[in-house]
């Protein structure tokens, strides 16, 4: 074998230069505790570019793991991981490590800046010269600029993000709840049918009866459930050329295409609302409503209404089955007449029937719902 | 190819020619969208539309562009961190040479789907350098050119670069022959960083 075999005890010589270069951050104390020599970058923090001769504890204060300021306790921290500070700068912990030197020489502690590296760098006036190119603290100065940087562009994306998100929700045509189409995409097609003078059509203004009995009882989760229901029943009870959609809580709206007789469109009607009353099941409750619809109607005779007319006119047909007592349909009359009132206890071929407001209603279940405290819908 | 290379080449096409121009690459290139997005991942042929784009809608030497924007990448006031990023590689300009061939990692470790140039470098006698590179994509060493020089600048180094071809193994290179590597003072890179 050539060399010499490993030996932890062989003592070697190192000039003062060597342990500057190795150890930038190194002091080297004797067995009275003066300072014999410390690294350039050290003395350089204790903010003196001479140390030697000082007395160890007059720069240093050591705290970690207990406040030592002697040199026999010192000798006991040989190994031990070292917490300290410099007395110029006691607001930043630095790490440091012990080693005992041959011959009654002293002890040499090197110093690291742990985790206070990016505030010592600055406060220091540090260099990239000031490291050893062994020292790491430059790698973690790069990275902790570099996350900074990166983090930043990564919080833009997000916002960028969030923006786009929060406007393909304002444009969106559909309600995510039921599945059916929203107000935007039903005015969008009321407005379309309306500028086309050979599309006829029926507009209903659909409104839950007690439905906030509903979700005030039961909660929002079998409210929700009762909503995805009512759009289930929309789905299922129109035609696939007609379109509805949910234009609020709990409104909806239903074109009903190519269809103006009142006969017709009261049947539809008087469809639907059978269809909302059967129970919905939602964790072993049974939840009821009712819905209560106004319909007008747009033919090509004579001047075709704006939206809002049309609106206003379902809104008014809405409002008297409402008053009638819910749970029924009405009809905007075209002439100045009071509306046309159904419901589905009309059966066959349903003619619209009129009702008066204080007539009782017509069977059980809506007696019995008509027992509850009235809200205002 | 990373979003921080495209959003790099549209910072750039942007700041030096305009946004006019920007639009216009942008359309030549077939870029279904407005704006490169830096934390997001775009395939090669995108990036490599616009290049090409670019150089057509500029109606200039493919070299000129890339190098310019190399040195934008380095001087371009907005870019500070990166100019900053690059300074940490080493104390002196010779030193920031020496460490080129750290660049893949120095950018993994920030970004690890970052894909940057394979760089090796070459020591030659009288303070000549050969950088030699490689990349997933042509015309890296015009590129490499503005950066180094401007980065040669940034130490105050003085030194003349040149493209030196493409090798055998399809590496591309740059020539390098430093006069004087304390020319002038160069700009300043303080350790300490003040944030934004």
């Amino acid at each position: 074998m050539i060399g010499l075999p490993p030996s932890l005890d062989r003592v070697i010589g190192l000039s003062g230069g060597a342990l500057d270069q190795l150890m930038p951050m190194h002091i080297w104390v004797d067995s009275d505790g003066r300072i014999v020599q410390a690294g350039p970058t050290l003395a350089k923090m204790a903010g003196r570019a001479n140390l030697t001769g000082r007395p160890l504890f007059d720069t240093i204060e050591l705290r970690r793991p207990a406040p030592i300021a002697t040199m026999s306790g010192l000798a006991q921290l040989v190994g031990q991981r070292i917490g300290l500070a410099l007395v110029a700068a006691p607001h930043l912990p630095l790490r440091g490590a012990l080693a005992v030197l041959p011959g009654g020489a002293g002890m040499i502690l090197d110093i690291s800046l742990g985790l206070s590296f990016a505030k010592a760098v600055a406060g220091f006036g540090l260099t990239l010269n000031d490291f050893s190119p062994c020292d790491q603290t430059v790698e973690l100065l790069y990275l902790y600029e570099a996350n900074t940087s990166t983090m930043a562009l990564s919080r833009h994306l997000t916002r960028r993000l969030e923006t786009a998100r929060a406007m393909a929700e304002a444009q969106a045509l559909t309600d995510p709840l039921t599945g059916l189409s929203n107000r935007r995409a039903m005015d969008a097609e009321i407005a379309r049918a309306l500028a086309d003078p050979d599309h006829d059509f029926g507009l209903m203004q659909i409104d839950l009866d007690w439905f906030k009995r509903i979700n005030d009882s039961l909660g929002h989760a079998a409210g929700d459930a009762v909503l995805e229901r009512v759009g289930h029943v929309l789905r299922q009870q129109l035609r696939l050329g007609d379109m509805a959609s949910r234009v609020g809580g709990d409104e909806f709206t239903a074109l009903i295409r190519d269809c103006t007789d009142p006969q017709d469109l009261g049947r539809i009607a008087a469809r639907l609302i059978a269809a909302i009353e059967a129970p919905v099941m939602f964790q072993g409750q049974s939840c009821r409503v009712s819905a209560s619809i106004g319909i007008a109607v747009v033919t090509g005779d004579g001047m075709r209404p704006s939206l809002e007319r049309l609106s206003a006119d379902a809104d008014a047909a809405l409002y008297a089955a409402k008053r009638a007592g819910r749970g029924r349909y009405a009809l905007h009359a075209m002439s100045p007449a009071a509306p046309i009132v159904g419901s589905p206890a009309v059966q066959g071929p349903a003619r619209p029937v009129r009702r008066r407001a204080s007539d009782p209603p017509p069977d059980g279940f809506r007696r019995r719902m008509s027992d509850q405290p009235k809200r205002q819908d | 190819m990373h979003g921080m290379i495209n959003r790099a080449l549209q910072g750039f096409l942007t700041a030096t020619y305009g946004p006019g121009v920007w639009a216009q690459v942008r359309r030549q290139a077939g870029l279904p969208f407005d704006d490169f997005e830096a934390m997001l991942e775009y395939p090669d042929a995108m990036t490599l539309a616009c290049v090409q784009a670019a150089i057509e809608v500029l109606q200039t030497h493919p070299h000129a562009v890339l190098e310019d924007l190399g040195t934008w990448l380095v001087t371009d006031p907005e870019l500070e961190p990166l100019r900053r990023l690059l300074r940490f590689s080493g104390a002196s300009f010779v030193d920031f040479l020496h460490a080129l061939e750290d660049l893949g990692d120095r950018g993994r470790l920030v970004l690890p789907q970052l894909d940057l140039p394979q760089i090796l470098l070459e020591r030659g006698d009288g303070g000549r350098y050969r950088v030699r590179a490689r990349w997933v994509v042509t015309g890296i060493a015009p590129v490499l050119m503005g950066c180094l020089r401007a980065m040669a600048d940034d130490y105050g180094a003085l030194a003349v670069l040149s493209l030196g071809g493409i090798g055998l193994d399809g590496m591309e290179c740059v020539d390098i022959q430093l006069l004087d590597a304390a020319y002038s003072e160069g700009r300043s890179f303080d350790l300490a960083w003040v944030g934004t």
